[in-house]
């Protein structure tokens, strides 16, 4: 069984919670227990249907207004596929918790009111989902029940929605078109009866066919060290191994390696998982290597293979999602934090605004505010190694830190 | 080939590298160990992710003295065979040095006490990690929790205001005075955890597996007669049936499930066949819709 990561994206109202309390409800993922509790409360707020996004909105502030104002992350599972969904609020001013959503997500679903069409919204969740390189995205064109199940209406927001596709930087991204009501379980997770113009899956049938193999952004491997194992015990006396996470492709034992920033040579010795040795790490294994060299290496350092080395820069330009309150301003000093390596960074210059409704540039942008998105410069005060994100989901973002209060206040793909 | 397509080691993987983050950035880490399930099985993947090095932080178990007797019998042996440090802090001290009021009445309970004895070992021992087996299925409000959460001087969560995790990127930069809790286990359901304790074959408790005990109905749920911290009017009558525990906490909140699952891979069959939560056994947090997200704010675990 695999794991998929779906993030989803809606304006308020376009009824996302109800769609993912309609998929549990069909599923049955929802326990007894948890299914009373909404029968309850939805009773008492005098309601003549289940009120499904009850079983997602967790927080009490988000109950009193009635809207999502968090990631929160749901789990179920079918007998093909574990999934989980992080639910990320569509309101404008929460960008960087669906950025943050669908940093970790493979799959998305951008959910559209088919009475309201594409608004200005969706070309925002469209452009971040864009930006973060997600391989498949549904458009779920909501509450058809509305529009009497209008065949017309979901093809204008198709053809509405294709305007935008061709728009976007990241061409090979699949896209599939569902019409659904989540209300009255329509293309959910049961195909509709009341649109048998449709002839696509339903969402749930979609999501089982997704192959994971191809989400995933193969690139190159990359193994940032984490931690330096010395046990510096009888037995062991002389081990040192390199334990970390292999992203991007497979390292095996015989490779021919370099350490990164000290460039020195040496090939994989062993690879350990726990007490085990295996021959090869497929990536996103989370492993320990030892090395046939006793050369020095510590945490932040990146093991790579002879010969695909990435880019080793004390400075690089990357599109930033800005995430506090505070601005951010050209000369501002930060912490980048990228994969698990920590430096000081200065911002260069701030090259452009980047209007995330694809209504163009701001060449005179100034600062970044909360929920900007913007081409940036930095400076750094040591090199690191990095890909162009297009090229390494992974190895090519970053978080910035603010070296006052801690907080993670962006993040950023490198170009 | 070590891989990671099947679910299991994907969830496996993903631990094993937050708990190499928490020993890479923090000072003074520290496991909180219950005895229940989910904090074994954060104990294996500490022990799995340092391999052959020891576990590099102690465990900490904040004992209500309301637990049950095979899962303190447990602990001790666990930590004696893996060699691991434990410390045990106590409820009842705080009680005994006023810090804290024992609640009376049906529903008394030591759950919510833990909390201030906790804050009071953290400041202690000056941890500024807490490694917990809290898991976002559990709970509404835990659906909403970060892998790092941050607290601050009182323990306090700000749920409103939680810094945005991205990638596999963990930001534990903290000031003094702060901690962090981190949750290992995040993306793991309850299933996914009993898959794991069976594929690994590790020991748990045997109050987990159905047994024959003299319990009481109240509620629609069913207590232990056999502990006396569990309050029991006298019209309460005393039966005896085959049960398991589906969680272990304090005594006083935690109810039994009928069950018939007298082995592990019987105890798995039947949460993917049950139909109700696992913390629907737990009377805490049917005190109110938003029970747990107010004693999270408190500085609960």
């Amino acid at each position: 069984m695999e794991v998929l990561k779906i993030a989803t994206a809606g304006s308020v109202d376009d009824g996302k919670s109800t769609l993912i309390g309609r998929i549990l409800y069909d599923t049955k993922s929802l326990t007894t227990d948890k299914l009373e509790a909404i029968e309850k409360t939805s009773k008492q707020r005098g309601y003549d249907y289940l009120d499904f996004s009850l079983a997602t909105d967790g927080l009490v502030a988000e109950r009193e207004q009635g809207i999502t104002i968090d990631v929160a992350h749901i789990y179920f599972s079918t007998k093909k596929k574990s999934y989980i969904i992080a639910d990320t609020p569509g309101h404008v001013e929460y960008t960087r918790n669906m950025v943050t959503g669908a940093s970790t997500s493979q799959a998305s679903i951008i959910l559209i009111d088919a009475r309201k069409g594409v608004i200005e919204q969706t070309n925002r969740h469209f452009f971040i989902n864009n930006l973060l390189r997600i391989k498949d995205v549904v458009v779920a064109i909501n509450k058809m029940d509305l529009v009497d199940y209008s065949e017309e209406v979901y093809n204008k927001i198709k053809a509405d929605f294709s305007e935008l596709m061709s728009k976007r930087d990241y061409q090979d991204q699949n896209i599939t078109f569902i019409p659904v009501s989540a209300l009255k379980g329509d293309n959910v997770v049961n195909k509709s009866e009341a649109m048998s113009w449709y002839k696509g899956a339903a969402l749930l049938e979609h999501l089982e066919q997704l192959d994971k193999a191809d989400i995933f952004n193969a690139g190159t491997p990359r193994f940032p060290v984490q931690y330096v194992v010395r046990p510096k015990t009888e037995e062991f006396h002389d081990y040192r191994g390199y334990a970390g996470k292999v992203y991007g492709g497979d390292l095996s034992v015989g490779d021919d390696i370099i350490v990164l920033p000290s460039k020195t040579r040496s090939k994989i010795k062993d690879i350990y998982f726990y007490d085990e040795k295996y021959e090869t790490a497929s990536r996103r294994s989370s492993v320990t290597i030892t090395l046939e060299n006793d050369i020095n290496v510590s945490r932040g350092d990146m093991i790579v293979k002879e010969g695909d080395i990435p880019t080793i820069d004390k400075q690089f330009t990357a599109n930033v999602c800005w995430m506090d309150s505070n601005q951010l301003t050209a000369g501002g000093k930060y912490v980048i934090q990228h994969g698990v390596n920590k430096v000081l960074a200065k911002v260069d210059r701030i090259n452009h605004k980047i209007n995330p409704d694809y209504s163009g540039i701001d060449k005179e942008a100034t600062g970044l505010n909360i929920n900007d998105i913007a081409s940036v410069t930095f400076k750094l005060n040591k090199p690191i190694f990095y890909d162009q994100f297009k090229n390494h989901r992974t190895n090519g973002s970053f978080i910035i830190i603010d070296t006052q209060s801690n907080n993670t206040v962006g993040a950023g793909f490198i170009q | 080939m070590k891989k990671d397509t099947s679910h299991i080691n994907s969830l496996e993987n993903e631990a094993i590298y937050i708990m190499r983050e928490v020993a890479a950035q923090f000072e003074k880490p520290v496991l909180l160990f219950s005895g229940g399930k989910d904090s074994i099985t954060l104990v294996r993947l500490a022990v799995k992710a340092f391999y052959p090095a020891k576990v590099p932080f102690p465990l900490m178990h904040i004992d209500t003295g309301h637990n049950f007797p095979e899962t303190i019998e447990f602990r001790d042996r666990l930590v004696k065979e893996l060699g691991l440090e434990l410390i045990v802090r106590n409820v009842q001290d705080s009680i005994d040095e006023g810090k804290v009021k024992e609640e009376s009445g049906r529903y008394a309970s030591r759950n919510m006490l833990q909390t201030t004895t906790l804050l009071d070992a953290i400041e202690e021992f000056k941890f500024d990690a807490c490694i917990g087996g809290a898991r976002r299925d559990e709970e509404k409000a835990r659906a909403k929790e970060r892998i790092f959460s941050v607290r601050d001087d009182f323990g306090q969560w700000d749920e409103k205001n939680q810094r945005p995790e991205l990638f596999d990127m963990l930001n534990g930069e903290i000031e003094l005075g702060q901690n962090v809790r981190v949750f290992p286990i995040s993306n793991w359901t309850e299933l996914d955890v009993w898959s794991y304790i069976e594929k690994e074959n590790i020991e748990i408790p045997s109050i987990y597996f159905a047994h024959k005990r003299k319990v009481f109905l109240r509620d629609g749920m069913i207590w232990s007669a056999e502990d006396d911290v569990v309050y029991r009017d006298e019209d309460e009558e005393v039966i005896e049936e085959m049960v398991r525990f589906r969680t272990v906490g304090d005594m006083s909140c935690t109810a039994a499930v009928l069950s018939e699952a007298v082995s592990i891979s019987k105890v798995v069959e039947e949460i993917r066949d049950s139909t109700i939560s696992e913390r629907g056994a737990r009377i805490d947090d049917k005190r109110s819709e938003a029970a747990m997200e107010k004693r999270k704010q408190q500085g609960y675990f």
